[in-house]
């Protein structure tokens, strides 16, 4: 009785990555039928993937987090934060480019080391650090900026975000992209993403196994705060300003993309493909919704259901012991 | 009708296709203390989870005075009368002590709104005069927090008598209390004895036993080996049934010559656990640690390996004192661990054979940190044929596997590393008896190439069967020290089950 509860959970464990992808490429054909002229158009997909990129980035970062079994509230408040110092650093002629991005991925770092300490040696839950690390950081953006968006970037500045590779691919999608190929790769390739999958899985088992778990759970916040700082950064040139109000419940859509992707909560396991079609996933909604005009009260809505779809996925998966 | 409380009969059960019980009868009459023992393993935990309705049984049937029962939830059978108070108690405990005892039946009384509210008064009440009825002295309005383990167990024993409970099973009531303690839950015994109560008393200490059982079965390997009274059963006896088995055929022992110290433990000390342990351990030797649950041996070997730090005392490794403060540290002293237990400390349940096995040797099979997939495929292959590991793939995942092969992944993992001493933890706890051969013939395969053995169980037929030399623990002493010439189930249970500490 037992033994089949277990080969069944195991098959819709691989059914459940691949019923995402399925989903996707469902919603990816109702929506190409119902708008072949807008939504179907290479240079709306392409837009997509933009669209889906700081997002796509945070998600990357917390994919690590919650592989290892922790949750990372604060990103939303690092992207703030990173945004106001990088531009107040980035107004024409004053610095040269590298320090705004040097400054700005400082910050998000620092801010990740800081949870990574507090949740490894302060023994508090994860979930309590970075709640308390987000008000905080938010404060922080807000005491920096005097509570007020800062403007003027430079040229250089505004193209980060804004400039084209061949005049048609965004440098937004070449960052997304590389931060995924490079977070796969640690993921998948070294003893370093091993190790992060294995205190999520186990954390017992992995000390006894000779891993120094705190070093590890300070290693994923800082990848975490460092992904959060860059798409702080990226969101400033974006916006051609840094805003302390901005990010707000960023860190929620990046969950989100998570969990969509079939990362499960309790950690241990999850692929980075899957918080790549997450991401991607959120993005297409909006814009299909959108082109089809669909209000966007309406399309949280929709959002809402299928992250909890997908969480039910993914406990329907597990099974019960 | 049958003067029985309660009887069960030619009971089955199975998990994972291997018989866990095999036609087990047992009964009880009232007023009486009926005690069930049996190894570790033997089914004694299972049969009573049947009776509670904790686990469904796959044939047999259960009779409560006579009358066929057949529960599906401990709720079930605690309000047809009968109650478990668990080895390890969970109580909740921010509730006073008079709510606790109520819980899940609160006393309430209609305020003038029409709302049933609980009625602390009348409960703090009716707590106190079952304590003064069993000579229990707790205050009904202390915290559950506050109280001892032994108290605790007071209070869940007045819980089941103020639930009119016919049928009380105590599951090694005394394995966290003093002696001083014991006589307490033994005074409270016999007054339900004298009330009618039957009472399942599951135990390891024979001499508790022999003074407050009426009956005794005993069980092994999930089959019912005898029940009788406990006048005509000595203590010998009892060990005999519950071990029972032909020692030369079951356990391949190898001789091997010892050679010099590999590991060496001076005066080692953690607070609460274990104190003064002193000994050496040899190449090529294979040293049992024997005792009863809670000796402190799984804290000593976790300790010497590093999961905890003494207060006081040496490790030492051919002679040199070492640094042991985290696993790592002993890993690279190769020593390995394969822990007590392993879903909670030797394995990753959420990933693959392979990622399992190779975990702790990744350093090994990686350059710069990126892992070499086809050295990593190489050495887990090797592992799984060495050990005849029997998994799909080494891409399955662990969990699917059975329990003697998850073991097997366990072992594989550390012997990967190539340890020099290795430390095993009662590493055929629950497993088939083909998988123990298979890891008693690798055990002896260890120590032949030379590696030091460290071996503890809590089955002493085994230990017995593979050790050159046994040392004992009990309450956190060592207690005694046998050469394999003096090996006998009396010396060693003699030396385990001893409390005072031997100078």
């Amino acid at each position: 009785m037992k033994t089949m509860g277990k080969k069944r959970a195991i098959q819709l464990n691989s059914l459940r990555e691949l019923g995402i992808l399925l989903a996707f490429i469902l919603v990816l054909v109702v929506l190409m039928i119902l708008s072949p002229n807008a939504f179907a158009k290479p240079a709306n997909l392409i837009n997509i993937i933009k669209q889906a990129s700081i997002n796509g980035i945070l998600a990357t970062g917390m994919m690590f987090v919650i592989i290892s079994g922790g949750i990372d509230l604060s990103v939303g408040s690092i992207v703030a934060l990173s945004g106001v110092i990088a531009v107040s650093f980035a107004h024409p002629g004053e610095y040269p480019l590298i320090v705004p991005i040097a400054l700005s991925a400082i910050a998000g770092l620092l801010a990740g080391l800081l949870n990574g300490i507090g949740v490894a040696y302060g023994n508090i839950p994860p979930f309590i650090v970075t709640l308390g690390s987000m008000t905080i950081i938010r404060g922080l953006a807000l005491i920096y900026s005097n509570g007020q968006p800062i403007f003027g970037v430079s040229k250089a500045f505004e193209s980060l975000a804004g400039g084209f590779v061949f005049n048609s691919i965004p440098f937004l999608v070449i960052y997304f992209l590389s931060v995924t190929i490079i977070s796969a790769f640690i993921l998948s390739k070294t003893v370093f993403g091993r190790r992060v999958y294995a205190i999520g899985g186990n954390e017992i088992t992995a000390k006894v196994s000779g891993v120094s778990v705190p070093k590890i759970k300070i290693a994923v916040y800082c990848i975490s705060g460092f992904l959060a700082g860059i798409a702080g950064l990226l969101l400033a040139s974006r916006i051609v300003s840094g805003n302390p109000t901005s990010g707000q419940s960023y860190e929620l859509d990046a969950i989100a993309a998570v969990i969509i992707g079939g990362v499960s909560m309790s950690g241990g396991s999850g692929k980075w493909y899957g918080t790549v079609i997450g991401a991607l996933f959120i993005a297409v909604i909006g814009n299909g919704l959108d082109i089809l005009n669909v209000s966007s009260h309406f399309q949280l809505l929709i959002k809402g259901a299928i992250i909890i779809i997908a969480v039910l996925l993914d406990m329907k998966g597990k099974g019960k012991q | 009708m049958s003067d029985f409380l309660l009887e069960m009969q030619n009971i089955d059960k199975s998990f994972f296709n291997v018989k866990i019980l095999d036609n087990v009868n047992f009964n009880l009459y009232p007023g009486e203390v009926h005690a069930l023992v049996g190894e570790n393993g033997a089914g004694k935990s299972s049969l009573m989870k049947i009776i509670m309705g904790i686990y469904s049984r796959d044939s047999g049937t259960i009779l409560l005075e006579s009358e066929e029962v057949s529960f599906q939830t401990p709720r079930e059978a605690l309000s047809a009368g009968i109650a478990m108070i668990p080895q390890e108690l969970n109580p909740i405990l921010d509730m006073q002590v008079a709510e606790y005892l109520f819980i899940g039946r609160e006393i309430t009384k209609t305020n003038m709104g029409g709302i049933s509210v609980v009625d602390r008064k009348a409960q703090i009440e009716n707590t106190r005069n079952l304590f003064e009825r069993t000579g229990v002295k707790i205050n009904p309005r202390v915290l559950m927090r506050n109280l001892s383990v032994a108290q605790i167990q007071l209070v869940e024993i007045i819980k089941a008598i103020s639930m009119s409970s016919k049928v009380i099973i105590m599951d090694e009531p005394t394995s966290a209390i003093s002696i001083k303690e014991v006589e307490t839950l033994f005074e409270q015994i016999r007054k339900l004895k004298a009330q009618g109560v039957g009472i399942v008393y599951i135990s390891h200490k024979m001499e508790e036993i022999s003074q407050i059982a009426d009956r005794i079965t005993v069980l092994r390997d999930g089959k019912l080996i005898g029940t009788d009274k406990a006048e005509n059963l000595n203590k010998d006896k009892i060990i005999q049934m519950m071990v029972g088995r032909e020692i030369k055929d079951v356990y391949p022992k190898e001789f091997v010559e010892s050679g010099d110290i590999a590991l060496e433990v001076k005066n080692l000390r953690l607070k609460g656990n274990f104190q003064n342990i002193n000994f050496a351990l040899r190449r090529g030797e294979i040293l049992g640690i024997a005792g009863l649950v809670g000796a402190g041996r799984s804290e000593l070997v976790e300790c010497i390996f590093g999961i905890t730090k003494p207060e006081e005392g040496e490790v030492m490794i051919k002679g040199k004192p070492i640094k042991i403060t985290h696993p790592k540290q002993a890993i690279q002293n190769k020593i390995a661990l394969i822990t007590e237990d392993r879903n909670f400390k030797g394995l990753n349940l959420k990933t693959t054979v392979e990622q399992n096995i190779s975990f702790v040797s990744l350093n090994k099979l990686a350059k710069f940190g990126v892992i070499n997939n086809k050295a990593e495929a190489d050495a887990v292959e090797k592992q799984i044929q060495k050990l005849r590991i029997k998994t799909i793939s080494r891409k399955s995942m662990v969990k699917s596997l059975s329990g003697g092969n998850q073991q097997k992944v366990v072992l594989a993992k550390w012997l990967l590393t190539e340890p020099q001493i290795i430390i095993l933890d009662e590493p055929t706890r629950g497993i088939d008896v083909g998988a123990k051969r298979d890891i008693y013939l690798l055990i002896g395969e260890m120590a032949k190439a030379g590696r030091a053995i460290l071996f503890i169980s809590s089955e002493i037929p085994e230990l017995m069967g593979l050790c050159d030399r046994i040392i004992t623990m009990a309450g956190g002493y060592l207690t005694g020290e046998i050469p394999r010439e003096r090996f006998s189930q009396e010396l060693i249970m003699q030396y385990a089950s001893k409390f005072e500490v031997k100078a």
